[in-house]
């Protein structure tokens, strides 16, 4: 288990703390507080090229690094999981510059950075929550012109977006969208919620934490804020639904949480786990405990 | 028929830099009128048309237009946002070029029911049923509703423009060449269709060509414009029957008898 | 029992190692230097502070060196180190008019006051592959410095003087010039803010995207009027003195286009400009600019803008190497819980679509 580490070497070569200069911080701040304040509408900003490529999560690590404080505490996932590549650097990467504390319980932060999946556990008021974001713009596979799409957006014309729902369910029969399912925020602005699986676009309506959106390479910032309305688009004939498995997690046995897909062999072999590892961990420790056994086996 | 017009124009101007396209152009349109406007290429009907629907600035003159809760608004005042409300809710504009009209990349179904959409409709089955049922009154083969335009032939896709521009009941219709590309009996056909939809709907509207089987066949009146300006106006029968001006004269003989 | 792979941590340290001992190669071997790299592949250096917007020799060649050679790796290491340095204002515009010339030619007429200077070019070689150069050995002194003794007014304000090229608007204040570093793009984008977003832009795309308009995709007739290589000073104007203090000397390539002249029977026609500008000897990279600069600016000319090379939104968002290889080489990453998402759908999709086909055989069978 990964305590504080007050990682406090000093920054080489005159970095600031957490990478990024004051000016730009406060820069980044202000963006998120137009964001904030009108719940789902992209502010533009001036993003910094970071020493992670674009795609790599530039923007979240932005939005986080103008947020976080020395007093944070930081989890840092992708595809739910702590120790996927992505996250293991992002997180050395906050360690170095910034010194702050990091954890992989999603209880104990502050701040969680996340690549495509929102926590299993629930998180609450005074928590929040930085999604990495590709593309910002839901409407950008109807439309590739930006100039045509901030009018729609200005215009709340959003037809043109229900007619791509009519569309999938005339041609499959089902709205086809399984990741990215674009959502309605606080009755007005259509939004990307970043490619997390349409089966946790429930978890963001009136969420008691704030969430922040990153998107370096686009170079926008948006928001929700705690306990906001967040609306998955369908038809009343067609509601929204979520993804369900046929078994529980092979570790734990949640029949409630997202299931990754593990091939065991080359005769089909399969298995599934829960995609939040620590989530999953959380658990088969629990029922250990229950069962009067030790904790379950330590993970980093 | 009643009381205030539809549309209000009064001595509308517009340039292109040091050239008048369109000089002192004056008429009402009136609830349930088909009017027309003719004249050669050049002759301003189409700067006319754009400045109508609100497409361009005119430089002169007024354009108001009586909404269905019965205020008037000057639509070169209009923004942006309410001009594209009114495309939405009240207005309906199809092109020469059912390309320019349709969503080339979305069925025919989706076509027609974007603007129910557009306008919250929520209920799937109910978009569709209508989208179905506009499909057969502009006599489109209702199987076909889930098939691309492209696979359409040209005098169909005009009838899916149609269709996409009727479903939320407008109350004013500007065409621009309806039957331009089109082979003679396809026109004649779909100039059929569209006199008994403009009928029956109780439509207004304002036809531009330069055909003058189209404007027989289709409008009550009719105006003659010539370099800008608007040499002869009148009921569309009068006027073709006996054309006063000496231009009008001119365009009713050069009809080659069919 | 099947447990998930931990060790994330150590895995990344390994190949760090790795990819260290990979860059140093065999150790019996030279290692190169940062001299040898910024004296010897000048042009390598002078593309990484182009397009890394940062002209600094140095850091430039220390990148090419920690990126293996691979120069689109570089110009990232340049951008990252460039983010954190502070900015304490703009310099004055340099003088492209009195650069101290290395190289000055012109295509559009055959000679010039000033003279056609031919300069360090492979332009007069043969693409001959020397196997003297693998032997290394002596290599005789150039006769550089002498040619560019005479002025050499720029082609374009000769034209200029007949009112025969349109004249380009000078900026009515220095100081506010747009910064695309710090702010986003936005649209239409003034012609700064192009320029801005095409010197620092992908050498390959810019390329291909000027060659396009030659060969009929947004044809703008280029002539090359000037190209000019050399060194201009770089002023800087500090608020506690109040004059001008040189703080630099940078190399830079300048090239003009005259293009398809505009006007009508009642106009007077003129030709139109297209403009490059870059750091070092980037004179491929120069001239490509200035055929997207020109072809980006048909609507503002009034001209039919349908080419891609003329499309504003799709030049300025793909032009950015570092964005581009980021979100290309980011499909790397794990993706498995949205594909996931899709296998969930598709087997379940296929489901339905059996069950449907069962049913309808049950049916017939009936």
């Amino acid at each position: 288990m990964s305590a504080a580490m007050p990682d406090r070497e000093s920054p080489a070569a005159g970095y600031s703390f957490a990478y990024l200069d004051e000016q730009t911080k406060r820069m980044i701040r202000r963006a998120i507080l137009k964001a904030v304040a009108i719940p789902g509408y992209q502010v533009p900003f001036g993003s910094r090229e970071m020493p992670l490529p674009y795609g790599w999560g530039t923007g979240g690590i932005q939005v986080t690094a103008s947020i976080i404080g020395i007093d944070d505490t930081l989890k840092v996932i992708d595809q739910g999981a702590d120790d996927t590549t992505n996250a293991v650097s992002i997180r050395r990467f906050f360690r170095r510059t910034a010194g702050v504390a990091t954890t992989e319980r999603t209880a104990e932060a502050s701040i969680v950075q996340t690549r495509h999946r929102i926590p299993e556990t629930p998180l609450r008021e005074g928590q929040i929550l930085v999604y990495q974001v590709p593309i910002p713009e839901p409407l950008r596979w109807l439309e590739p012109r930006e100039a045509e799409t901030r009018k729609m957006h200005a215009l709340a014309d959003y037809g043109a977006m229900q007619v791509r729902l009519y569309e999938d369910i005339a041609t499959y029969g089902r709205i086809a969208r399984t990741y990215d399912y674009p959502v309605q925020v606080n009755d007005r602005y259509v939004m990307a919620p970043s490619p997390i699986p349409k089966f946790d676009n429930p978890k963001m309506d009136r969420n008691p934490a704030l969430q922040l959106f990153g998107a370096g390479r686009e170079k926008r910032i948006y928001a929700v804020p705690p306990y906001t309305k967040v609306k998955s688009l369908d038809f009343d004939d067609y509601p929204f639904s979520v993804q369900t498995w046929d078994r529980p997690c092979a570790l734990c046995g949640s029949t409630t949480s997202f299931l990754d897909e593990v091939i065991t062999d080359d005769r089909g072999g399969r298995m599934f786990v829960c995609s939040d590892s620590e989530y999953c961990a959380g658990q088969v420790a629990g029922q250990r405990a229950a069962a009067g056994g030790k904790d379950g086996p330590g993970h980093d | 028929m009643t009381e205030a017009p539809l549309l209000r124009v009064r001595n509308l101007g517009r340039n292109y830099g040091r050239t008048v396209a369109v000089k002192d152009v004056s008429f009402d349109l009136w609830p349930g009128e088909a009017l027309g406007i003719i004249g050669e290429s050049g002759s301003g009907k189409t700067t006319l048309l754009n400045c109508l629907f609100g497409g361009l600035e005119p430089h002169a003159g007024t354009i108001e237009y009586r909404q269905r809760d019965d205020a008037v608004v000057d639509v070169a005042l209009l923004s942006e946002a309410r001009r594209r409300l009114l495309m939405r809710t009240e207005w309906g504009f199809v092109h020469q070029n059912p390309h320019d009209g349709l969503r080339m990349s979305l069925s025919a179904g989706a076509n027609v029911g974007e603007r129910l959409m557009a306008v919250g409709e929520r209920v799937y089955h109910s978009i569709r049923s209508e989208a179905t049922d506009w499909l057969r009154k502009v006599e489109m083969d209702v199987a076909r509703i889930d098939d691309l335009p492209r696979s359409f032939s040209g005098g169909m896709q005009q009838r899916l423009q149609i269709a996409r521009n009727l479903v939320n009941r407008p109350r004013l219709v500007f065409m621009d060449e309806p039957t331009g590309g089109l082979d003679v009996s396809v026109q004649a056909r779909l100039l059929d269709l569209l006199r008994g939809l403009v009928a029956d709907l109780g439509l207004s509207v304002v036809v531009v060509t330069h055909d003058l089987g189209v404007v027989r066949l289709l409008t009550h009146r009719l105006m003659v414009m010539q370099a800008g300006e608007v040499v002869e106006q009148g009921l569309t029968d009068q006027v073709l029957d006996d054309p006063q001006h000496p231009y009008s004269q001119l365009l009713v003989a050069s009809v080659l008898p069919t | 029992m099947y447990v998930a792979v931990k060790g994330g941590e150590r895995a990344i340290e390994n190949s760090l190692r790795y990819l260290a001992d990979e860059r140093r190669g065999d150790r019996s071997l030279p290692d190169v230097t940062l001299e040898q790299i910024g004296e010897q592949f000048t042009l390598a250096v002078d593309r990484v502070m182009g397009e890394g917007s940062l002209y600094d020799r140095e850091l430039a060649a220390l990148a090419v060196k920690q990126a293996r050679g691979d120069l689109v790796e570089a110009i990232f290491l340049l951008r990252a180190y460039r983010t954190t340095l502070p900015r304490f204002g703009a310099t004055r515009p340099i003088e492209t008019g009195r650069l101290r010339l290395r190289r000055r030619i012109s295509a559009a007429f055959k000679d010039i006051p000033g003279g056609q200077i031919l300069g360090p070019s492979f332009d007069y070689t043969h693409r001959l592959l020397d196997f003297a150069l693998a032997a290394g050995g002596p290599v005789p002194e150039g006769l550089g410095e002498a040619a560019a003794a005479a002025p050499a007014p720029r082609v374009a304000d000769l034209l200029g003087r007949e009112g025969l090229i349109e004249a380009a608007e000078p900026a009515t204040d220095e100081q506010a010039a747009p910064d695309l570093t710090r702010e986003p793009l936005g649209f239409p984008a003034p012609r700064e803010l192009r320029l801005q977003n095409l010197a620092r832009g992908d050498e390959g795309f810019l390329l291909a995207l000027g060659y396009s308009t030659q060969r009929g995709y947004g044809n703008n007739h280029p002539f090359a009027g000037e190209i000019r290589q050399g060194e201009a000073s770089v002023e800087f104007v500090p608020e506690e003195l109040g004059f001008a203090v040189e703080i630099a000397e940078i190399d830079v390539t300048e090239c003009d286009m005259i293009n398809q002249f505009k006007g009508s029977a009642h106009i007077p026609p003129q030709f139109t400009r297209g403009y490059g500008l870059v750091f070092g000897g980037s004179e491929r990279k120069a001239m490509a600019m200035a055929l997207v600069d020109r072809a980006l600016r048909a609507r503002e000319l009034g001209e039919e803008a349908d080419a891609p090379a003329q499309h504003e939104e799709f030049v300025l968002y793909h032009s950015d190497n570092v964005e581009a290889s980021g979100f290309v080489q980011h499909l790397k990453l794990p993706h498995y819980v949205d594909f996931q998402a899709e296998l969930v759908q598709v087997r379940a999709m296929r489901a339905a679509a059996t069950a449907r086909r069962d049913a309808a055989l049950d049916e017939a069978a009936e």
